[in-house]
C-alpha cells in the first residue's frame, strides 16, 4: 500500500473516530431514540431531544424579543456516537484501495466533511451538560476574525502581484502605533469621535508608508522578499515602543474607542442581525473589502493585470504592462489595508496602545490568505475560522472544561492542516511570487 | 518578391551582451506579403535580433525602419503600435488564466470599470475565424496542448492589429501534425497581407514555407538564399560555416543478447489513467530500436517506467537479464542503464549547478569522483574538461551554470555525461528536439558509435526523419500500445505515418 495523504488521513480519522466511539459507547444509556419535539413555552421552538436526564449541550440563541430566543438542545452522546460513525467510515472508506477518479473524489470529500465537522464537535462537546450563548459566539468569531480578514485581504492585494509580504504583521503595529498617537495629539481639539477617525487615517497612511519601503527594497532593489519583510516588523516592533514610550504615556490617560452602532432594518433580523450588522466601523469595512478586493482581482483591468504580473512578469511585459509599477501600487494598497486592521487594535477595541498588541495576527491572516488559496472569500472564510478558534477559547475559560487551553486553541489550526495539507489540492500561490523580476 | 514595397528593415543592429557580441551590425530588410526564414545555429543571436525589434532590448547601436520610416522602439508598446507581433521561443502565457484574459491583457476592453470580456471574445471568435485559428474563448490557457497555445499567441498579436508577425522557433515544440497546421495559418496569414519572419534550425521547414532566407551565424548575416534554389545541404554548410552531412552513415546491425526485455507492461500516467497498455518488446544488444509516434501516446510514460521514475502498475521490465520494475532510479542506473531524458531541463540537468558538477550527478559517491566521503576535484574536472572538449560542448569553461548555456549546449553537456557512463542500455528520448543541425549531426554519430559499440539503443523521437534514418527496427506507439514493429528496410514515412495515425496494418490492406 502506498502511504498517499488519503491514507494518513484515513488512518487519523479512524482513530480519532474510535476513541470518540468508545467514549461514547461507554455511556449507552445515553444513547436516544432519534425524536424531536416542540416546547410549548415558545414562539420559535427550542428544537430538542425528548429524554430525561440525558447528558445535553444547549446552545443558545436569545433575543431581545423573548419570542425570537429559541435554544438548541443536543444529546452529548448520541451526537458524539454519529459523528464517531462517521468518523470511522470516512477512515475506513479512504482506506478502501479504490483507484478510479470518482472514487478518489468521493474520499476526499468525505475527508474535508469529517475535518469540518471537528469544529462544532469541539464546541459541542465542550458544552457537554451546560448551556453556551451562540449569539455572542458568533459575534466574537467575527468580531476577532475582523483583523486576521483585513489582514488577508493586504496580503492577497501584495502577493497577487507577485510580493511576498510577511511584513504584514509589522504594517498593522505601525499601524496602530501612529494611528493611536495621531489620535491623542489631536483629541483635545476635536470633540466627539473625529479624532478617532483621524487617527484612523494616519494608521493607514502609516501602514502603505511601510509598504513603500518594502516596495522600494524588495521591487527597486530586488532584495529578498522574506528578508525586506522580516526587517519591516523587526524595525516596526522597535519603532512603535519607542513611540508608547517616548509620546503615549506623556499623554493624557482617558480615551475612548469608535462606537458601535446597528445598520437599520437589517440589524432587527434574528441571528444575524446582531452577528452581522451590529458593530463598529473597522468590522464593516472587512465586508466591504472582501468585496471590493474580490471584484477589483477579477472584475477590473487592474485586477487582470495584478494576476497577470503575480503568475508571469514576463509575459506581462511583452504585453507592454508596467510590471514595477503594477507591484508597488500592489503592495501599497496592501500596506494601506493593513494600516486599517491596525487601527481595529487600537482605535476600535483597546482604546489605547500596547508594544506588540498585534500578537502575531500579521501572521495568522497570511495563514488565512494561504488557507484561501489568496482568493479574497476563502482567505475570508480562514479569517472566521480562526476569529472562531479564538472566540472558542474564551468561551471554554468560561465553560470550565477539564482539557487544557492550549489544545482547543490548536483545533483551528488542526482543521488547516487537515483542509490544507493537500486534501483540496496544493495550496497554488502565485507563480511568480517572491521572484523579483528582472527585463533582460 | 522583390518589387513588394520593404515593410521593416533593420541597419547595422548591434547588441552586446557581457562578454558576447550576440548582434554584430545586422542588415535585414521584411517586403510586405513574404515569409522571410531567418536560419542559424543555437545562439547565432536570432532571439536577441526579433528581442531588438519587438522592443524588449535596446539596440546598441544601428537603426530600425518600418515603411521606410527610422522608428525608436523602447518598449514593447512602441511595437505594438507600429504593428509589429511576436510569438516567443518561449511562450509568454499566464497558465491560470482564460484564452479571453490572455489575449485581452494589456489592451483591456472595458466597461465603465469593469472588464468586457464577452467584447474580447467576439473579437477573439472573429479574427479565430478569419485566419482559421481554432480555439476555445473560455478554455484555461493550461489545459490546452502546446500546438492550441501557440495560436493563443498567434491571436494574440493580431489582436493587437500586427501585420508585421514575428514567428521564434514556432515549430520546436510542436508534432509534425501541428506544423502542418502552423503553415497553413501562415499562408492564410500572408493571403490577408500579413508579413512574417520565422525563425528556425529545421531546414525542410524553411525551404518548404519561406520565400526568402537569411543565414545567421555568431551574431553576423553570412548570406541569404532562395529557396528556389537552396538546399538542404547548402544551408546548413551556411548556417554552421563547414561541410555537414545530414543523412547518418551506418552500417547493418548486428544485434546480439537482448538487454531489454519489456513484458506486458502497464502504466498510468499522471491523472492515473492507463498510458502504456500491457506492452512487450525487446531492444538487443547493437541494436538502435526507434519508437515513433505522435507525442502523447505513452512514450513519456514507457520511458519513465523503465527508468524508474514511474511506477509500474502491471508487468516486468528486466535489464541484461536482471528484474529491475519498480527500482530506484539509483539502482536502474547502476545496472547499466544510460537515460538522455525527453525535458533535459526537468530530468536531466540542474541548471543552477556548473557543468562539472551536473557530470557527476548520478555518480558523485563512486569512485573516481569520490574519495571516501569527500569529493575528488581533480578527477572531476579532468573528467569534465574531456567530456566538454569530446564532446563540443561550447562553454567559456566547466565552472559556469548550466543553466547559461544554450539549449543545443545543454543537450550535448547530458549526452556527454549519458554516452560516456559506461551502458548496456541507452534511452535517448526527442535527443535533438531544439538542436541545430551541425548537433544533431554529432548527436548522431555519436548513437550509431553507442550501438556500434554493442550498447543496445532505445529511441523515442517525434521526428519521423530521425527515426528513420537512425533506426535498424522501428516500432510504432499509438495510445499506450505498439500497433506495430517493422525492420527499418521495410519502413518508409507514409507506412510509419499512417501508423502512427493510428491506421492498423490490417485496415490498410484493404484498400
Ligand atoms: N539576456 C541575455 N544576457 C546575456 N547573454 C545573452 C542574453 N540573451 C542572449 N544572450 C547571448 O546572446 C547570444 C545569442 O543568443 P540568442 O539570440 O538567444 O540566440 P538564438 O536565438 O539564435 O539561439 C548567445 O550567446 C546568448 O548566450
Ligand atoms: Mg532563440
Amino acid at each position: 500500500m502506498k502511504i498517499t495523504r488519503t491514507f494518513i488521513f484515513s488512518i487519523v480519522f479512524l482513530l480519532a473516530g474510535g476513541l470518540l466511539l468508545i467514549a461514547a459507547l461507554q455511556r449507552t444509556n445515553e444513547i436516544v431514540p432519534y425524536r424531536m419535539t416542540t416546547l410549548p413555552q415558545h414562539v420559535v421552538p427550542s428544537v430538542a431531544f425528548e429524554a430525561p436526564g440525558v447528558t445535553t449541550s444547549i446552545l443558545r440563541f436569545p433575543n431581545e424579543d423573548d419570542s425570537l430566543s429559541f435554544n438548541l438542545e443536543i444529546p452529548t452522546v448520541s451526537y458524539s456516537l454519529i459523528v464517531a460513525l462517521l468518523f470511522v467510515g470516512v477512515g475506513t472508506y479512504g482506506l478502501v484501495p479504490l483507484q478510479n477518479e470518482r472514487a478518489q473524489r468521493t474520499k476526499t470529500n468525505g475527508l474535508i466533511l469529517a475535518g469540518i465537522l471537528i469544529i462544532p464537535t469541539v464546541l459541542i462537546l465542550a458544552a457537554a451538560g451546560q448551556s453556551t450563548n451562540m449569539i455572542s459566539m458568533l459575534g466574537a468569531s467575527f468580531r476577532l476574525g475582523t483583523p486576521i480578514i483585513i489582514g488577508a485581504m493586504a496580503g492577497i492585494w501584495c502577493e497577487r502581484s507577485g510580493v511576498v509580504n510577511i511584513a504584514i504583521e509589522g504594517m498593522m503595529l505601525t499601524g496602530a502605533a501612529f494611528g493611536f498617537v495621531a489620535y491623542t495629539f489631536v483629541t483635545a481639539s476635536i470633540p466627539g469621535q473625529g479624532g478617532l477617525w483621524i487617527g484612523i487615517a494616519v494608521a493607514v497612511a502609516s501602514g502603505g508608508l511601510m509598504a513603500l519601503l518594502h516596495a522600494w527594497l524588495s521591487v527597486t532593489f530586488k532584495t529578498d522578499q522574506i528578508i525586506s519583510g522580516t526587517v519591516i516588523n523587526i524595525m516596526a516592533l522597535g519603532l512603535t515602543a519607542f513611540m508608547r514610550r517616548e509620546v503615549i504615556l506623556n499623554a493624557d490617560a482617558s480615551f475612548e474607542t469608535l462606537s458601535e452602532f446597528s445598520i437599520p432594518l437589517l440589524s432587527k433580523i434574528p441571528v444575524l442581525g446582531e452577528v452581522l450588522f451590529t458593530g463598529k466601523p473597522i468590522f464593516f469595512s472587512m465586508f466591504l473589502l472582501v468585496i471590493l478586493t474580490h471584484v477589483m482581482l477579477y472584475y477590473t483591468r487592474w485586477g487582470l493585470r495584478t494576476r497577470a504580473v503575480g503568475e508571469n512578469p514576463h509575459a506581462a511585459d511583452t504585453l507592454g504592462i508596467n510590471v514595477q509599477r503594477n507591484r508597488y501600487i500592489n503592495v501599497i494598497i496592501g500596506g494601506l489595508i493593513a494600516g486599517l486592521a491596525g487601527a481595529w487594535f487600537s482605535l476600535e477595541t483597546a482604546g489605547g496602545f500596547r508594544d506588540g498588541m498585534t500578537s502575531g495576527t500579521g501572521f495568522i491572516a497570511l495563514a488565512a490568505m494561504i488557507f484561501g488559496k489568496w482568493t479574497p472569500f476563502g482567505a475570508a472564510a480562514g479569517g472566521l475560522l480562526f476569529g472562531f478558534s479564538q472566540a472558542l477559547d474564551t468561551r471554554f475559560q468560561l465553560l470550565n472544561v477539564p482539557i487544557p487551553v492550549q489544545f482547543v486553541q490548536m483545533t483551528p489550526y488542526l482543521v488547516t492542516m487537515i483542509v490544507l495539507a493537500g486534501l483540496v489540492g496544493r495550496a497554488t500561490a502565485p507563480k511568480a511570487v517572491g521572484q523579483p523580476y528582472e527585463k533582460e | 518578391m522583390s518589387e513588394a514595397p520593404v515593410v521593416l528593415e533593420v541597419r547595422g543592429l548591434t547588441k552586446r551582451f557581457p562578454g558576447v557580441l550576440a548582434n554584430d551590425h545586422i542588415d535585414l530588410k521584411l517586403h510586405q506579403g513574404e515569409v522571410l526564414g531567418l536560419l542559424g545555429e543555437n545562439g547565432a543571436g536570432k532571439s536577441t535580433l526579433m528581442n531588438m525589434i519587438y522592443g524588449l532590448y535596446s539596440p546598441d547601436e544601428g537603426e530600425i525602419l518600418v515603411n521606410g520610416k527610422p522608428v525608436n522602439i523602447k518598449n514593447p508598446n512602441d511595437a505594438i503600435a507600429l504593428g509589429i507581433g511576436m510569438v516567443h521561443q518561449h511562450f509568454q502565457l499566464v497558465p491560470v488564466l482564460t484564452v479571453t484574459e490572455n489575449i485581452m491583457l494589456g489592451t483591456e476592453s472595458v466597461r465603465g470599470p469593469f472588464l468586457d470580456r464577452h467584447k474580447a471574445r467576439q473579437r477573439i471568435l472573429q479574427i479565430s475565424q478569419q485566419y482559421g485559428l481554432d480555439v476555445d474563448p473560455d478554455a484555461l490557457v493550461q489545459d490546452l496542448p502546446v500546438g492550441v497555445q501557440q495560436r493563443v499567441e498567434i491571436i494574440k498579436a493580431l489582436y493587437r492589429h500586427a501585420n508585421i508577425l514575428i514567428l521564434d522557433e514556432p515549430s520546436a515544440v510542436l508534432t509534425p501534425q501541428e506544423t502542418q497546421g502552423l503553415f497553413q495559418v501562415m499562408r492564410t496569414l500572408i493571403d490577408q497581407g500579413v508579413s512574417i519572419i520565422f525563425i528556425s534550425h529545421k531546414l525542410k521547414e524553411v525551404l518548404h514555407i519561406c520565400d526568402n532566407i537569411a543565414v545567421l551565424r555568431l551574431g553576423k548575416v553570412v548570406g541569404s538564399a532562395d529557396p528556389k534554389t537552396a538546399t538542404q545541404e547548402s544551408l546548413a554548410s551556411m548556417m554552421v560555416g563547414r561541410e555537414v552531412l545530414l543523412r547518418v552513415e551506418k552500417s547493418p546491425a548486428t544485434p546480439g543478447e537482448p538487454v531489454l526485455a519489456v513484458q506486458n507492461l502497464t502504466v498510468q500516467d499522471d491523472r492515473n489513467l492507463i498510458a502504456v497498455n500491457n506492452l512487450t518488446f525487446d531492444v538487443h544488444a547493437g541494436e538502435i530500436l526507434g519508437i515513433a509516434g505522435v507525442q502523447g501516446n505513452g512514450q513519456t510514460e514507457l520511458v519513465e517506467a523503465i527508468t524508474s521514475l514511474r511506477p509500474v502498475v502491471g508487468g516486468k521490465i528486466i535489464v541484461a537479464g536482471k528484474d529491475v520494475t519498480n527500482f530506484t532510479p539509483r539502482k536502474v542506473t547502476e545496472t547499466g542503464v544510460s537515460h538522455v531524458p525527453e525535458d533535459r531541463q526537468k530530468h536531466g540537468m540542474v541548471s543552477s549547478f556548473s557543468i562539472r558538477d551536473n557530470m557527476r550527478l548520478q555518480t558523485y559517491y563512486k569512485k573516481p569522483f569520490a574519495k571516501g566521503i569527500v569529493a575528488n576535484d581533480k578527477a572531476i574536472n579532468q573528467a569534465s574538461e574531456q567530456w566538454v572538449a569530446e564532446y563540443d560542448v561550447r562553454t567559456p569553461s566547466i565552472f559556469v551554470s548550466m543553466g547559461s548555456l544554450s539549449g543545443g549546449n545543454q543537450q550535448k553537456a547530458v549526452v556527454a555525461r549519458e554516452f560516456t557512463r559506461a551502458s548496456k542500455l541507452l534511452i535517448v528520448a526527442q535527443p535533438t528536439r531544439g538542436v541545430d543541425v551541425g548537433s544533431i549531426e554529432f548527436i548522431h554519430k555519436q548513437i550509431v558509435k553507442m550501438r556500434d559499440a554493442g550498447t543496445g539503443v532505445l529511441l523515442v523521437s517525434t521526428e519521423l526523419d530521425e527515426i528513420l534514418s537512425l533506426s535498424d527496427r522501428i516500432a510504432v506507439m499509438y495510445a499506450g500500445e505498439i500497433i506495430a514493429i517493422i525492420p527499418a528496410a521495410d519502413a518508409d514515412r507514409e507506412r510509419i505515418g499512417l501508423l502512427m495515425a493510428g491506421v492498423r496494418e490490417g485496415a490498410v490492406q484493404h484498400e
